[in-house]
């Protein structure tokens, strides 16, 4: 383990490595080491477990069922999930939408929705990005027009992931459209059963459907269900984004990518030249988790909620080795990768597919996101360029 | 664990540097470039003896500070910042270590007041023509003869070899161990061909003609404790390359911003921005493997250390490439010339990339086995 990991921090990650050992389901941390999907089903589960246990969203306030973790052990807790193959709680809940409603919402909403947001009883999905506001999200235009109680919606959100599973989706909305972009956005919270809201799936590359086109007509929504301030929306967003500087890393993702290539590998890796790149990967992977843990020992100094070179840094390069572990893992399956298929069943008589052969090649192309979503990698660059140059 | 550098080291950071903000601007350092016989300063080697820098990391009884690596990755850092000409690597991180870990008790004190004191400079020959990164693979032989050794062979790409007052060199010995030899500067049979490295470090290469020699310590025990110094010099290169790579961002970042072209400053061009955004993405990586191997100097486990260590100067050297590389491209001409500093930097991060190890020996040897990524 990690040199520069205090002993006391190896005990807390070894505990939770025990926690996940025992206390999630071997046959789900089975199939997902395998490169199965999380179904909805396993995400719930896994979040009803951890609240179960107060670990729901460790990073909460403590009176909301947060812990008094340092972030080097939120972190931690985070990886060790990754590694032992338990799916992630669902980020719109527990890193997103809860953060905003505990610090800027109402009581009556924090009572309505946070212990149902931990728990999973809510799936929260994101409404942010537009056809037409994409990196530039502040051009959103689907607006939400204040009728005595109510807001009437109108408007069209897409990119909207596992929307298909979505209770409530948390918009933002243009609620002043004589303002300048950033200040006429509201937060606004939606019950995704409320008439004239439909869901469309969007089929992807890599054959899935991941993300939904939301579609809002006429859509009414109750007036206390707006976070805040009205037309403060904008900084609650942006709060929320660089709510977990260091997440979107995803170091633990990548060295369980890394691992899992290492034990598929095989006789490929003894071809220098992919080892070559395996190592350089490995290396990169090193140098970025360490990047993480400089970073999270001086979070307490950072000013919260603010975008900084350095968690553009780790998204940017984060992303990139996510692709390249997906991009590796691909090349060493070979032509044992490319048959599309949905299960790994084959007739009576044929070898039993290698693992990696469903889901190498679908994989790799899906994570060609990672450079889009979360802002863009070229997003990511001119914050970066912005604060060095100061320019 | 406190990752960042604690009082006593930010102290020590802040000496340096303002002695070196002060002594080494470019002109300074250009003017004993080209324009002094040794190459480099001797009153700034005194002033480095009088700050305690030289002898560090030697143990107080040799007349040291008894520091440890963190407090030289430190100064490391400030060096490769200001981009200094005089023999440090040469003398403290390679030849004084070597006397530190192979040498008898008798032969430190011989030996280590003097470097401490700034009085005495040395070189460490190791490297030969056919020998390419290997240790162990050298023609170089070691004879018993009287109470002593003769060293007999041709060490090539000596740091600090062309003035140092004395050289430790590896050579075979009869019973095929490779030994640490210590050889006066003006012994008999030896010759140097002295010059200018390609970063303007001055070094030579060594002809030894049954020089007359002493044994550092046991032959049979020399080779654990070279490699244990290597991973510490490896290191402590990390570190100086991490300062010199800071250099080129900041000079780079600074140009961009007063060059002006087309009617305005070219920091407007996106794509001279984003590449910038892209050396200050290579710059974190880099320092935090110089911090991973300054950690891992630390670990008992020496196979460990040693892959962590080789790991992180594998960064460094992919990372100096692309920055140095960079660098020049987004000064333009300007970056070409002589006389301005970036140029520089990369001829240092250059040399070090080919200094022990180079990037693809070192991808070899990090994917070796279990390779760095473990379960654990």
């Amino acid at each position: 383990m990690n040199t520069a990991l205090s002993k006391e921090d190896r005990a807390f990650a070894e505990e939770m490595r025990a926690f996940f050992a025992s206390e999630m389901p071997a046959e789900m941390r089975e199939r997902l080491g395998r490169g199965g999907h999380p179904s909805r089903d396993d995400i719930v589960t896994t979040m009803r477990i951890l609240d179960d246990h107060g670990l729901a969203a460790p990073h909460w306030p403590v009176e909301w069922g947060g812990k008094d973790w340092t972030p080097l052990q939120r972190h931690l807790f985070a990886e060790e999930m990754v590694m032992a193959n338990v799916p992630s709680p669902l980020a719109f809940n527990t890193a997103m939408v809860g953060p905003v409603i505990a610090t800027f919402g109402s009581q009556e909403q924090k009572e309505r929705f946070l212990p149902a947001t931990a728990r999973c009883d809510i799936w929260w999905s994101q409404g942010f990005s537009e056809p037409n506001a994409g990196s530039d999200l502040a051009s959103l235009k689907t607006t939400a027009v204040r009728d005595g109680d109510e807001y009437v919606v109108n408007g069209q959100k897409t990119w909207t992931t596992l929307g298909q599973f979505g209770d409530w989706i948390f918009c933002l909305v243009r609620t002043d459209s004589a303002a300048k972009k950033q200040r006429g956005i509201s937060f606004l919270l939606i019950d995704m059963t409320s008439p004239g809201l439909t869901v469309r799936p969007i089929h992807l590359i890599d054959g899935g459907y991941e993300v939904n086109e939301v579609f809002l007509d006429n859509v009414r929504v109750p007036a206390d269900q707006l976070v805040g301030e009205e037309n403060q929306g904008w900084s609650y967003a942006k709060f929320l984004l660089g709510n977990e500087r260091t997440a979107n890393a995803s170091i633990g993702l990548i060295k369980s990518r890394i691992l899992r290539i290492k034990r598929l590998g095989g006789t490929a890796l003894d071809d220098p030249l992919l080892r070559a790149r395996l190592t350089r990967l490995e290396v990169e992977a090193t140098a970025l988790e360490m990047s993480v843990l400089r970073v999270l020992a001086r979070e307490a100094s950072l000013p919260p909620g603010v975008p900084d070179p350095t968690s553009s840094m780790l998204k940017l390069k984060g992303s990139e080795l996510q692709q390249d572990a997906s991009e590796l893992l691909t090349d060493i399956l070979g032509p044992a990768g490319l048959a599309y298929r949905e299960t790994d069943e084959v007739p009576a008589g044929f070898d039993a597919l290698p693992e990696g052969a469903l889901d190498a090649m679908p994989t790799y192309f899906n994570w060609r996101k990672a450079s889009i979503y979360a802002g863009s990698n070229e997003v990511q660059r001119e914050i970066i360029a912005k604060t060095i140059l100061k320019f | 664990m406190d990752l960042d550098l604690n009082d006593e080291q930010q102290m020590l950071a802040d000496t340096v540097g303002s002695l070196l903000e002060k002594r080494y601007d470019a002109n300074a350092r250009l003017q004993l470039l080209e324009s002094s016989e040794l190459g480099w300063s001797r009153e700034l080697w005194q002033q480095y003896a009088d700050l305690g820098l030289l002898g560090l990391t030697v143990d107080e009884q040799y007349g040291g500070a008894g520091m440890g690596a963190g407090e030289l990755a430190v100064v490391m850092e400030s060096f490769g910042r200001a981009l200094i000409l005089e023999p440090f690597v040469a003398t403290v991180v390679l030849g004084a270590a070597l006397v530190d870990a192979a040498g008898s008790p008798e032969q430190k004190q011989a030996i280590l007041p003097g470097v401490t004191a700034g009085s005495t400079v040395l070189a460490f020959a190791y490297a030969e023509a056919a020998s390419r990164w290997s240790l162990t693979d050298i023609a170089a032989t070691a004879v018993p003869a009287g109470s002593g050794w003769t060293v007999s062979g041709e060490k090539i790409a000596v740091l600090g070899g062309d003035s140092a007052d004395r050289v430790v060199v590896s050579a075979k010995t009869p019973d095929s161990d490779v030994g640490l030899f210590l050889v006066e500067g003006d012994a008999t049979g030896l010759r140097r061909d002295a010059y200018a490295m390609q970063d303007g470090l001055r070094g030579a290469d060594l002809l030894f003609e049954d020089v007359p020699a002493v044994a550092l310590g046991e032959p049979a025990d020399a080779l654990a404790a070279l490699e244990s110094v290597l991973d510490t010099a490896m290191a402590m290169l990390c570190s100086e390359a991490v300062g010199a790579m800071e250099r080129m961002l900041w000079m780079t970042v600074d140009y961009l911003k007063t060059r002006e072209q087309f009617g305005a400053p070219i920091a407007v061009f996106q794509t001279l921005r984003h590449r910038a955004a892209n050396m200050y993405v290579s710059l974190e990586q880099a320092r935090s493997m110089a911090l991973a191997a300054r950690l891992a100097l630390l670990d008992d486990d020496v196979p460990a250390r040693r892959r962590a260590v080789r790991a992180a100067k594998l960064q460094i050297d992919l990372s100096a490439r692309h920055i140095g590389q960079e660098a020049i491209q987004l000064h333009g001409g300007i970056g070409m010339t002589m006389e301005y500093p970036v140029g520089h930097y990369l001829k240092r991060t250059t040399a070090i990339a080919k200094t022990f190890a180079d990037a693809d020996l070192l991808t070899q040897l990090v994917g070796a086995d279990e390779g760095l990524v473990t379960a654990d």
